[in-house]
């Protein structure tokens, strides 16, 4: 006998949206262990508009969609252990956790449900050379201690990376006073949402800088300039085109990635492109009743796919935990391969059991590049069965196609589901 | 030891690992001692951009000072570790050689052990080195194995030694680089800081790179310190285990190579270059000696994943051409005492340096032991919940819930062992304090979540700190630069 049928590990969007629907019916019990002293996660800083449009058709701020996902899930009777960090999750499913009410715990659960989103790459791994002085922040970390702490990081400020939250920032620190000189982006395509370029960058005049680098951050105790760079096509600095900012702040917005370790101590089997796990149709990893949903999957663009995927994790969860009930069989026959190809990065799900899916499955990508007119085409082996066309595609935002169910089962000897770019 | 006219029997410049380690020996006597820093804290200079690396001694050339103190200093780091409860792991050195063409040069190094002392050297063939390394690269013919030589936390033996001293009544004053020291006329010498004018009857020079201004204050003869950089690569902890041992590359055709080893936080580490430079602060790292660990590495050890970089960092060793630690009095300015040109294996060899510095002092200034008791030998660490079971977390929690607060996640440093850090003896006051103190920050985020965390705890628990003006290594190293629309409001006024 579990202490709870469902346990979520996060109570940001995701872990929220999960917790949500696997006790919406009210049979199942679901706690959500979060780590910090409020539920929202990253949300409760991004104090900027613009989310929530798909999921309540309008447009609310970061804190706003996190309070109204906070009450549904409070009014559908999910329990939550606030200021508690997970420090273990074991193939069994019991979560090892502590915190200062409680101490260490030990709490098993009939599902498990990973929801800790994503954290930012740090200026460590991209090698910066040049001196460690303060000055230096991610975005996010700049985000909470602006709109947090209402302190500002600095003045005159440099970004390295075109991420939406770095896009967010170069717009935030302006409104609060700062001049940001440009954003620098090493691809020749941006990584962020092109409503973001726009709103963020080009309203207010921050240049956005593309193929070019921060190649060196001078100051010994304090940033006192950085040195951007044009890059090749390899990405390395072109000699003769660095150019000296003096600034006070460097702001790095060069990629988010997946927050894995818990899953990796559980053993979980993770996807080396999205650093995410591998799942199933039903968002399951390779350990049976674990499940996973949101940014620790792979980094989504909007928060409202965050909670489409997250809600499909929650019924899947809440399905485990009724079979494990009534002790049936887990049927763990592997699923159909999802196989991402010409300019398809990944997919999530990466298998498909077509017995177990619903009768619409949503699969969602990102590309590797920026392609101009081309078709998103989804053959059931040889036949392609679905294509749409697409006028633009980007990196910096996530692509979805629906699968039938019924297209699936109408072709048993299907062995690969291929998802593709062609030309239009 | 009183002595009118004198605030301090002894001076001690520099709070890196020499100097800190000679001030716990001296806390050995009735001897009054203090230590000035021009940093904000320990260990903020050569002691804490190193290799982290326990030599076994066979480097050093037989008869020098460095070989006798790095063997001596080696054969006390275990003992120390234990009273002063820092984290040492003996899991020894391979020096690898890729050629046979430099065989020679591996027999050479073993004789060159013996005649140091070093016990325990082997030279070990190709099919032995393969079993211990997997990583090994293929063209590797054998190694020097040397069970003695491993991995010690610099910053957990520096503040420790630091820590112990403080308890046993040395003072420490922070951000005062000494300007000026005079030599007075009854003997003795005057040192001008920022932080006033200090007398004292004896001087100990443990300033590193700076060791040879300190030097050519006082002295006749003129010293010069070169700061010889090394860059250093720092892997997350899942390459932690990319190797087992501390792998140097026996110096050859293709040069000096560089080392890869495991650290005692468990990530790896790879470097260092080796390059003079004339700037005391020239700590930033450079494109070119950044790919040049990056492809150095790879000539001991195959698939070092570099991918997994967290950060990079320079250190300056504090080099004189005659490559040998300089200690002992000078004979032109009596009672100032070197303690210079301590590059590696300065780190390893410090628990002996500092008996041997105290030494030196104790005879000029005719100091005594302390009567037996009065000395505090021990002193408790920090606990590390990394290194706890359930149970042990558990009943720490029970003892002090905060133990349950966990502020860095990468780490999981708890927010009872920040606090436990900023009020200790010698405690932290910036972030990179706490940092090194334990272990929060050091993780694969490299800080970005916990920094606003641990800034509240400093400015919650330091009366003079607050959110404004929390450093990250001491002033002029302010994360803040002021309150959110506050150059509007400014400009609004104007």
């Amino acid at each position: 006998m579990s202490d709870y049928d469902v346990i979520v590990i996060g109570g940001g969007p995701a872990g929220l949206a999960a917790a949500t629907t696997a006790r919406e019916d009210g049979r199942r019990s679901v706690l959500v262990v979060e780590r910090d002293q409020k539920l929202g996660g990253i949300l409760n800083q991004c104090i900027h508009n613009g989310f929530g449009l798909i999921t309540f058709n309008e447009e609310l701020t970061g804190p706003e969609y996190a309070a109204r996902y906070e009450k549904l899930a409070r009014d559908a009777g999910v329990e939550f252990l606030l200021d508690t960090m997970v420090l273990d999750v074991s193939p069994g499913r019991v979560v090892t956790c502590v915190s200062e009410a409680h101490g260490m715990q030990h709490i098993s659960g009939g599902a498990v449900v990973l929801a800790m989103g994503c954290r930012e790459r740090p200026r460590g791994a991209l090698n910066i050379p040049g001196f460690r002085p303060a000055g230096v922040y991610t975005a996010g970390t700049a985000q909470r201690l602006v709109n947090i702490e209402g302190l500002m990081p600095g003045r005159e400020v440099v970004i390295l990376g075109s991420g939406d939250i770095g896009l967010i920032m170069a717009r935030r620190m302006t409104l609060e006073g700062a001049h940001v000189a440009c954003v620098a982006e090493l691809m020749p395509y941006s990584g962020g949402l092109k409503r973001n370029i726009v709103q963020c960058l080009d309203d207010f005049d921050i240049p956005l800088l593309l193929s070019h680098t921060v190649t060196r951050v001078e100051g010994k105790r304090r940033v006192e300039a950085v040195w951007v760079a044009q890059v090749d096509e390899k990405g390395r600095p072109i000699a003769g085109t660095e150019k000296r900012y003096l600034c006070d702040t460097l702001l790095l917005s060069v990629g988010l990635l997946p927050e894995n370790e818990l899953s990796r101590s559980a053993g979980v089997e993770l996807s080396r492109v999205t650093r995410g796990p591998v799942v199933n149709e039903s968002l399951e990893t390779s350990i049976p009743g674990i499940f996973a949903c949101g940014n620790v999957l792979h980094v989504h663009d909007l928060v409202d796919y965050v909670t489409q995927e997250a809600t499909a994790a929650g019924a899947a969860a809440v399905r485990w935990a009724d079979a494990c009930a009534k002790h049936a069989e887990h049927d763990e026959k592997p699923g159909i391969p999802v196989v991402a190809e010409g300019g398809v990065r990944y997919t999530v799900p990466q298998s498909i059991d077509p017995e177990r899916m619903p009768e619409k499955l949503t699969l969602r990508f990102r590309v590797g590049g920026v392609f101009e007119d081309k078709r998103i085409c989804v053959y059931l082996g040889d036949e392609r069965v679905l294509s749409k066309r697409r006028p633009i595609l980007v990196p910096g935002e996530m692509e979805e196609v629906t699968l039938k169910r019924d297209d699936l089962l109408a072709r048993p000897a299907v062995d690969k589901v291929v998802v593709t770019l062609e030309e239009a | 030891m009183q002595d009118s006219g004198f605030q301090y029997d002894v001076v001690i410049i520099g709070a890196g690992v020499s100097g800190c380690a000679t001030a716990r020996e001296l806390a050995k006597t009735n001897g009054s001692v203090c230590v000035l820093e021009r940093e904000d804290d320990v260990c903020c200079g050569t002691s804490k951009a190193n290799s982290a690396i326990v030599h076994a001694g066979y480097d050093a050339m037989t008869g020098s000072l460095m070989a006798r103190l790095n063997v001596e200093g080696n054969a006390l780091m275990h003992e120390l570790a234990k009273k002063l409860n820092f984290t040492v792991k003996n899991i020894g050195s391979l020096v690898v050689c890729t050629s046979e063409r430099d065989v020679d040069g591996l027999h050479e190094l073993f004789a060159r052990g013996v005649a140091n002392g070093v016990p325990d050297l082997q030279v070990i063939d190709r099919d032995t080195l393969r079993s211990m390394e997997p990583n090994i690269s293929p063209s590797a013919v054998g190694a020097l194995w040397a069970p003695t030589a491993g991995i010690v936390d610099p910053f957990g033996l520096n503040v420790a030694l630091a820590e112990n001293a403080a308890t046993n009544g040395v003072r420490f004053v922070f951000d005062a680089p000494v300007m000026a020291i005079e030599r007075l006329p009854q003997g003795g010498y005057a040192l001008d800081t920022p932080r006033g004018r200090l007398t004292c009857r004896c001087v100990v020079n443990a300033a590193g790179v700076y060791a040879d201004q300190i030097h050519n204050m006082v002295c006749e003869d003129k010293l010069k310190i070169v700061p010889r950089r090394g860059q250093y690569m720092l892997l997350d902890t899942t390459a932690g285990s990319h190797v087992h041992h501390v792998v140097f590359a026996l110096p050859s055709k293709m040069g000096k190579g560089v080392l890869v080893s495991p650290t005692i936080h468990g990530n790896l580490i790879v470097g260092p270059t080796a390059e003079d430079i004339r700037d005391k602060e020239g700590t930033d790292t450079t494109a070119a000696g950044l790919s040049e660990v990056a492809e150095k590495c790879g000539i001991t050890v195959v698939d070092v994943p570099l991918r997994e970089v967290i950060t990079s960092f320079s250190g300056l060793r504090a080099h004189r051409a005659e490559h040998e630690f300089l200690i002992g009095e000078n004979p032109s300015a009596p009672g100032f005492v070197d303690c210079s040109a301590i590059e590696s294996p300065g780190l390893t060899a410090s628990p002996a340096i500092g008996r041997m510095v105290a030494g030196i002092v104790t005879d000029i200034l005719g100091l005594e032991e302390r009567p037996a008791g009065e000395f505090v030998e021990t002193r408790e660490g920090i606990p590390n919940m990394n290194d706890l079971s359930f149970e042990q977390w558990g009943k720490l929690c029970e003892k002090n819930p905060l133990y349950g607060r966990v502020i860095c996640r990468c780490c999981h440093v708890s927010e009872a062992q920040i606090v436990d850090a900023i009020h200790r003896p010698v405690g932290a006051r910036s972030l990179d304090g706490v940092k090194r103190r334990t272990g929060a920050c050091m993780g694969r985020c490299q800080a970005g979540f916990c920094t606003p965390k641990i800034m509240e705890a400093l400015s919650r628990e330091l009366p003079d700190v607050s959110m404004e003006n929390v450093t990250k290594s001491g002033p002029g190293s302010e994360f803040i630069e002021g309150h959110a629309k506050d150059a509007i409001v400014e400009e609004a006024h104007a």
